[in-house]
């Protein structure tokens, strides 16, 4: 089980250059609206055409730009879950998974199409048409029909994005479970950071169509590396920095000087998560006033107001309860602080 | 009351609205997927033909298809046939008129065409020709056959081109309305006349209503996502 994709195209003024490897699990594709996601996904199912690179599936070759390889999308082998679901609106539920039976006897297409509805529980609505299926039966059964036809790589655009929040959560757990039995390769496209830290265990973060180094979940929260990075895992607080010549770290936005660390090349920025500051003195501490706060459900959010008047996210639990308008101390512990590269 | 007229036109305007589905589908679906530059310019010259007077589109058929001229003269050397002047000559007429009609209604039920349904198809495995025929004209039924019914009741009520290619002769190439031109012409005087002229224009508005309720039905979207 291996896909390995490395391609480059131009839409106009956007460059897309991509480049993974990834075997037997699911990768997620992480980046903002924009980024290149789906030209990518479309580029390795076939649909677009890169203008340079080399795509292989389970060692076959689907394109290679060098050796003049274009597999057609029809002998590619990779399933696509659209985001729009793209169920045929004029076939019912069954007949449009029946569409990735075809070449199987018709009797026996129909029975191993209402056995795929069976596990996805939509067996009730084999006989209808797609029109009558909510958000999440939609997804559901476009995932049935995509697998029925035993791709050996699997691409998930944005699955999730058009359902409300219920529904999402319900229909990850299922795909999580779906892509245990797969085994085959999948990539998840996203935009989304909690999809991919519950879904996936590699991260390929793009950022203006540039793919970065592969890296662990685990990794993009605890290390990101990149600036792109750093504010797709949902980190808060950014800022240029300087470093200074006792290689102290000068936070300009927020003139905080942090304590002198080993710097990356190429290091632009420093970033803090809105959780990783705590309040109360400490040895690496900035004065700031709270500016505004704001309820986040479990937790609370506190907009912190620095002493050059810019703001400082923090996160805290309920227990605490700062009213605005006081001035508090906050500390952060050295090795929380994200050291951040251009890309 | 001889109904010649009626089934002449009825045939004429069945055959012509066959053609221009083929036709007008397949340069509609050329048409939809061509870069821009040459959709605008395919898109003058095929809906030329609905806003020229009739009469010149008959003019200009004349001058391909007329005894002389390149068609007419190969097809009477090679076949013996003479293009104008026969019943069917007015399909030519016809075809040509209503043709816009067709590729412009399909045109834009291609354009509006969910284009991840046909790439669903695709990475399902299924042929291009496949795709066509089972997801992409189902899913735009609904305007082609819009514009197969408009095409037919345009053809219905043709008479400019029709009459310069065919004339009228009688049991032999009248239609609906070169019948009803030809009877305001020679008996719009005359009680006889008028009950005849006032027949076919029930007739010819009875069609058309006909039609366009079915149209009408049609541009109901009972099974949209």
């Amino acid at each position: 089980m291996s896909l390995s994709v490395n391609i480059e195209k131009k839409l106009g003024e956007f460059q897309l250059r991509v480049e993974f490897e990834t075997s037997g699990a699911l990768l997620a594709l992480l980046g903002a609206s924009g980024s290149g996601k789906s030209v990518t996904l479309r580029c390795i199912a076939g649909l677009l055409r890169p203008d340079r690179g080399r795509i292989v599936l389970n060692g076959r070759v689907l394109f290679d730009s060098a050796a003049g390889i274009d597999l057609p999308p029809q002998r590619r082998r990779v399933g696509y879950l659209f985001q729009s679901c793209a169920l045929i609106p004029h076939r019912t539920v069954v007949q449009n998974v029946e569409l990735g039976l075809f070449d199987l006897p018709r009797r026996e297409r129909r029975a191993e199409a209402l056995a795929w509805l069976e596990r996805f529980q939509l067996s009730r609505y084999a006989d209808s048409l797609p029109a009558v299926l909510s958000g999440g039966e939609r997804q559901r059964a476009a995932l049935a029909r995509t697998l029925a036809a035993r791709p050996e790589a699997l691409l998930l655009d944005e699955p999730f994005s058009a359902l409300d929040d219920f529904l999402k959560w319900q229909l990850e757990l299922e795909l999580a479970r779906t892509l245990e039995d797969y085994g085959g390769d999948a990539i998840l496209v996203t935009h989304s950071r909690d999809e991919v830290c519950r879904l996936a265990q590699t991260v390929c973060v793009l950022d203006e169509g540039r793919s970065e180094a592969l890296c662990s979940t685990a990794e993009l929260m605890s290390a990101p590396g990149t600036l792109a990075a750093a504010l797709l895992s949902g980190c808060r607080n950014v800022s240029p920095v300087t470093v200074l010549p006792d290689g102290r770290l000068r936070c300009d936005a927020w003139g905080w000087t942090l304590p002198a660390r080993p710097v990356p090349e190429g290091l632009v920025c420093v970033g803090i998560r809105a959780h990783s500051l705590r309040p109360g003195p400490g040895p690496v501490s900035l004065e700031c006033r709270v500016d505004r706060v704001i309820d986040n459900v479990f937790s609370d959010i506190y907009l912190l107001r620095t002493p050059n008047s810019k703001l400082l996210h923090m996160e805290l639990s309920k227990e605490f309860s700062l009213p605005a308008g006081v001035s508090v101390s906050v500390h952060i512990s050295p090795d929380e602080i994200l050291l951040l590269t251009a890309s | 009351m001889d109904l010649f007229p009626l089934w002449n036109s009825l045939r004429i305007a069945g055959i012509s609205a066959l053609l221009v589905f083929f036709v007008g589908v397949a340069a509609a679906y050329y048409a939809s997927r061509a870069p821009r530059l040459v959709k605008g310019a395919l898109d003058v010259a095929l809906t030329l033909p609905l806003v020229l007077p009739p009469t010149v589109v008959g003019y200009l058929l004349i001058l391909l298809l007329g005894p002389n001229r390149v068609l007419g003269s190969f097809a009477l050397r090679e076949f013996g046939v003479r293009l104008l002047m026969q019943w069917w000559s007015a399909v030519f007429a016809v075809s040509a008129v209503v043709f816009p009609l067709m590729y412009r209604t399909a045109r834009a039920a291609f354009e509006s065409f969910d284009e991840d349904l046909a790439d669903a198809g695709r990475t399902l495995g299924l042929s291009n020709t496949r795709v066509f025929w089972t997801i992409r004209m189902p899913a735009c039924r609904q305007g082609i056959l819009a514009g197969v019914v408009l095409a037919f009741a345009r053809a219905l009520g043709e008479y400019g081109a029709t009459s310069m290619l065919v004339g009228f002769i009688p049991g032999k190439t009248a239609t609906v309305a070169t019948q009803v031109a030809f009877l305001w012409q020679n008996q719009g005087g005359t009680p006889e006349g008028q009950r005849a002229l006032l027949f076919w224009i029930c007739v010819n508005v009875a069609i058309s209503a006909a039609v366009l309720i079915t149209v009408n039905l049609l541009e109901r979207r009972p099974h949209r996502l």
